[in-house]
């Protein structure tokens, strides 16, 4: 491994610069600011949309207007205007490009220099060979690029953008929408079910296992726009899907709010392991700019035997609200939560999981480790919860926060919740600060204080990041790096 | 190759290093001794650049350098190695990856390509062959679970692998058995040449059967007070420091 060598290199590239920080140059159409339903009407209007699901917009819109803004996580934000956000952008295009040759070359200069890794490149270039992982790139608001789908088709699976999914597979989509997290769920997710833009439909079918992993680049271009992904992913009986997500940001002055939902199913045997790098703007030195996350992400395991893992690595955005959980319904289901989180300067986070125990001889994993650097706040906010009727359930939780900075915070939050005495529930949690004799040893062996960090943080992920795929794993490694950049002193 | 002059060092606010001066030539062994707390550790920790221990008065020359003018890792470039009293354990970093990051980035610094995996397990297997550790402790998390002799040893093959000009070695003969200890001296002669240079930190002159130093020096509250062959590190032993000082 020779990630912090790479690191380095990295970290010189950056010469201090949010690498991402570019915008695009593609003509946009937008919708007038602010929300209404004449708003809503348009996007689903501009989307073609059948009226079941314009209506399950509204619906959700109304809900949404009668809903408060959560503010009980340990984040504190300007008020968001909600007047004042475009809530669609699209790149203005006649026609869908039906191959990667047709699509904006500006917006394929913009995935070079995303660095969207070689592998997808390869595979992009149609090297022969290049192991296969299909992109589908969510460019601003609309789903532009598709690749592999057909090849994924004649597998049985389903990958396209939901907008599409909601086109032509309607009832699969009425089916499973809305179930894992409905549209009352909490505000956030109220304003997604009312405005989402698009997003990615996934279904494997019966005993598939996906012969590709799954990727999606989220990024967000228009100022001023509303980030509003939908993703769903349903696992049929006995199948597997690995899905990656992966975004990265322009530089912006002012916040941008993204409010995604990602709604996972699994039944009987079936697994899904759900992979994120999140490195949205982080906002500058002095706090100023970055986006806003607030994202709900749900798993309802339904059947029996199946899986759900989640993985993130969360190293941008100026003010994090996630909490990746799994719904264990299905008897003997399993859930896992492996996460690192790395805030730095002024960035806040507040991100954590739940997992609910509902079927019999459940199980579930929660392995977290925060980074707070610079005068960052890092929570990890978590809840377990068994339900009477569920026997047998085991949990095993730890929490580990890393202090890089003595004016930085880290925060555990952990509720637990047992409804029947036969759980067996464990939570451990260690909050420990970078020592100066780690540094200095690391520097006396010729590390300079960036790689020295990086390492250091890296060896503190490691069960973390032995979690994400290998092609990711890599990218992640090099964005701690990257992140913690200036956070020495 | 190494020349200090009138050396102050403050560490928290108090004077540690009160006005030192040594210098080591090319192919020489020096060897300091002394009692705990008469500064020595923070003299090695000074030279490898820790950066809380501020220098407030004298010089550190280092092959005609400014030595105080380099970071740390500038200084591994440039051939200094510290082999640590203590050796820091580093959870989750494998001991290989430290390693081979450690010697890349050495030869980075001198303009030399990096090492390919390949070429560098042998490297390593060859040197901790020759320290006798196994394999699995290179694979282990540096220093996590290593016993006293262990992280010592380790700390050896580290520097058999960076091959430093100047080697200063921190206690690194404490907590060891004899057995041990034979090893770890074996691995200093071979480090022993006529361009580069040793400088053993000790309080017991055990090591010194073993590796035959050239000078000896009597280090006491901050202070070289008085220096000679290697029958001064006998002479303390046999009647102690007071006396010699």
């Amino acid at each position: 491994m020779v990630a912090t060598v790479e690191t380095k290199q990295q970290v010189e590239e950056m010469a201090g610069e949010y690498k991402y920080g570019f915008t695009t140059d593609v003509e946009m159409e937008m919708a007038p600011k602010g929300l209404s339903e004449e708003v809503i009407r348009f996007i689903s209007a501009k989307k073609d949309e059948p009226e079941w699901m314009l209506n399950w917009r509204l619906k959700a819109y109304r809900a949404w207007l009668k809903m408060e803004e959560p503010d009980w996580a340990k984040v504190d934000y300007e008020k968001i205007d909600y007047n004042d956000i475009y809530f669609y952008a699209a790149p203005k295009s006649q026609d869908k490009p039906k191959s990667l040759d047709e699509v904006d070359p500006e917006l394929l200069r913009m995935y070079e220099k995303l660095g969207i890794p070689l592998r997808e490149q390869e595979v992009l270039a149609g090297v022969e060979g290049a192991a296969r992982v299909a992109v589908d790139a969510v460019f601003d608001s609309v789903s532009v690029a598709t690749t592999f789908r057909e090849e994924l088709l004649k597998a049985g699976v389903i990958f396209m953008s939901i907008s599409e999914a909601v086109k032509e597979y309607p009832d699969l989509v009425k089916k499973h929408l809305g179930t894992v997290v409905p549209q009352r769920d909490n505000f956030f997710a109220a304003l997604n079910c009312a405005v989402f833009s698009d997003g990615t439909f996934v279904y494997i079918p019966k005993g598939v296992r996906c012969p590709m992993e799954l990727s999606t680049y989220f990024r967000i271009n228009a100022e001023n726009t509303g980030q509003f992904e939908r993703t769903l992913i349903v696992a049929d009986e006995g199948s597997y899907v690995s899905y990656l997500e992966g975004c990265t940001a322009p530089m912006r002055d002012e916040n941008q709010l993204h409010a995604a939902v990602v709604e996972l199913i699994t039944l009987d045997d079936a697994e899904i392991k759900y992979s994120t790098v999140q490195n949205w703007y982080p906002g500058d030195k002095d706090g100023k700019g970055g986006i806003y996350n607030f994202v709900t992400k749900r798993a309802l395991c339904k059947g029996k035997n199946s899986k759900v893992s989640w993985t993130q690595v969360e190293t941008g955005s100026a003010v994090t609200w996630k909490y990746p959980s799994c719904v264990l319904a299905g008897d003997n289901s399993v859930g896992e939560f492996y996460s690192v989180a790395v805030t730095n300067n002024y960035q806040q986070a507040d991100t954590g999981t739940k997992m609910i125990h509902m079927g019999k001889n459940t199980r579930s994993t929660i392995i977290s480790k925060g980074i707070s650097a610079g005068k960052s706040h890092n929570t990890y906010r978590g809840l377990v919860k068994v339900l009477p009727g569920a026997d047998g359930v085991r949990n095993f939780t730890q929490c580990d926060s890393l202090l890089v900075s003595s004016e930085s915070g880290a925060h555990t939050v952990p509720y637990i919740e047992v409804k029947n005495p036969s759980a067996q529930i464990e939570h451990e949690a260690t909050t420990s600060k970078i020592s100066a004799d780690q540094m200095f040893y690391c520097r006396a062996r010729g590390l300079d204080e960036e790689e020295a960090i990086a390492m250091i943080v890296n060896g503190f992920c490691k069960e973390v990041m032995q979690h994400l795929p290998m092609e990711f794993a890599v990218e992640a490694q090099k964005l701690l790096g990257i992140s913690l950049e200036g956070s020495v002193g | 190759m190494l020349k200090i002059t009138d050396l102050h060092v403050h560490v928290d606010g108090t004077e540690i290093i009160k006005g030192l001066n040594l210098e080591v030539k090319a192919g020489e062994v020096h060897a300091i001794m002394g009692l705990n707390g008469a500064g020595k550790s923070t003299l090695a920790n000074t030279i490898a650049g820790r950066d809380d221990y501020v220098v407030s008065k004298g010089s550190i020359s280092y092959q005609n350098k400014n030595l105080l003018d380099l970071e740390p890792h500038e200084r591994v470039g440039e051939g200094i190695f510290l082999g640590f009293q203590y050796p820091v354990e580093i959870p989750g970093v494998s001991n290989l990856n430290f390693m081979r990051t450690a010697l890349n980035g050495v030869r980075k610094y001198n303009g030399l390509e990096a090492m390919s995996a390949a070429e560098f397990m042998k490297l390593v297997r060859t040197k901790a062959g020759d320290l006798k550790m196994s394999l699995d402790m290179l694979k282990r998390f540096v220093n996590v679970g290593f016993s006293g002799g262990e992280k010592k040893r380790n700390e050896m093959v580290q520097m058999a692998l960076l091959n430093p000009k100047l080697a200063i070695l921190d206690e690194t003969d404490s907590g060891l058995d004899i057995d041990a200890l034979k090893i770890v001296a074996e691995g200093i002669n071979a480090q022993r040449r006529d361009d580069t240079a040793v400088l053993l930190i000790t309080h017991y002159q055990r090591l010194l059967d073993y590796v035959q130093p050239d000078v000896v020096h009597v280090m006491i509250d901050g202070k070289i007070i008085k220096s000679g062959g290697k029958e001064l590190a006998l002479e303390l032993e046999e009647k102690g420091y007071a006396a010699v000082a």
